[in-house]
């Protein structure tokens, strides 16, 4: 039972109780801080660190949605001094074409090569003269 | 032996220098979108005097360096020495961004190792830090006299990144002024 207990509660996604929020600024909260990037552990959102940093940018998320501020305006704010990076949703630049762009170029030039493989004419499958008449006398023999 | 065969070698090369190149990368280093822009402003109680305020328009008298750092900060105790040699230089003012630290800690840390900074603003709950982009101690920013950022070096300095890049970059901008 109690085992139980702590994989039901490890299962459960981390919510950051916010104080100030109403329903919805808290659901908003809760979108932004996954799509924010902790830099200090770059492989977390900020909903997931539990570093310092993120804590701190968490407390900004707050602060600024408790201003009025929009959710994009709460983006373009920590862009402005972190990059991109902190995104992980990452806008379309010339710099970042690559990640949009690429895995699509991949699966077109494997889709071509595939394509063209399949249309060249195979020459090991050219018609095989057949002796009927020796292939039935075999089955006969049988 | 035939062309085709050749294929799974040059894939093989392909990769090697694909991951050759990307040890070389430091992902850590996150490019900051803040060089080249006015820095931010910011109004910070003076470490050991709180009574008194510095602001952005001191670091900004002259070229300066503004460098983040706490007591807590193991890597920043690598750097000190070299911060400690740069201020007894005089070559340029290095002004201390104290980033979440208990004030008599810092105070205690700047005793034991020597204060190279100017002054140091203490910026107990981090909001300085955020609008500078920091997301790590020590770092290192270079402003010049217009206020502008013009460099910012993340991680501990070495006395490499101060001859290669910091120096050089710290004279033309004195010349320049």
């Amino acid at each position: 039972m109690k085992r139980l207990l702590i994989i039901v509660l490890l299962a459960v996604p981390m919510a950051w109780a916010q104080e100030g929020l109403d329903a919805e600024q808290t659901q908003r909260f809760q979108n932004l801080i996954e799509e924010l990037r902790c830099l200090v552990c770059q492989n977390q959102s900020i909903a997931e660190s539990n570093a310092g940093l993120a804590t701190d940018l968490r407390a900004q998320v707050t602060e600024q949605i408790r201003a009025g501020k929009s959710d994009a305006e709460i983006k373009a704010y920590l862009q402005a001094r972190y990059g991109d990076f902190v995104l992980y949703n990452p806008p379309l630049t010339a710099k970042t074409a690559v990640l949009w762009v690429g895995p699509f170029v991949l699966v077109l030039a494997v889709l071509v090569a595939v394509i063209l493989r399949l249309r060249r004419k195979p020459d090991d499958t050219a018609e095989v003269a057949v002796d009927r008449a020796a292939l039935n006398k075999m089955l006969d023999d049988a | 032996m035939s062309l085709k065969r050749l294929v799974p070698l040059a894939i093989v090369l392909a990769l090697i220098v694909v991951f050759g190149v990307g040890l070389t990368l430091k992902p850590g280093e996150i490019p900051s979108p803040l060089i080249g822009k006015p820095a931010p402003a910011f109004e910070l109680p003076v470490l050991g005097q709180p009574d008194q305020l510095i602001t952005l328009e001191a670091v900004t008298q002259q070229v300066s360096l503004l460098n983040v750092w706490g007591s807590w900060c193991i890597a920043c105790r690598v750097e000190h020495p070299l911060l400690m040699e740069l201020a007894a230089a005089g070559t340029v003012p290095i002004y201390g961004l104290n980033w979440k630290d208990e004030p008599g800690a810092a105070l205690r840390w700047l005793q034991r190792h020597g204060d190279p900074y100017v002054a140091s603003g203490q910026d107990l709950a981090g909001n300085v830090a955020i609008d500078y982009g920091v997301y790590g101690a020590p770092e290192t920013f270079l402003i010049d006299k217009a206020g502008v950022i013009r460099h910012k070096h993340i991680g501990p300095l070495t006395e490499d990144v101060l001859k290669e890049t910091l120096l050089p970059m710290i004279r033309e901008l004195q010349a320049a002024s």
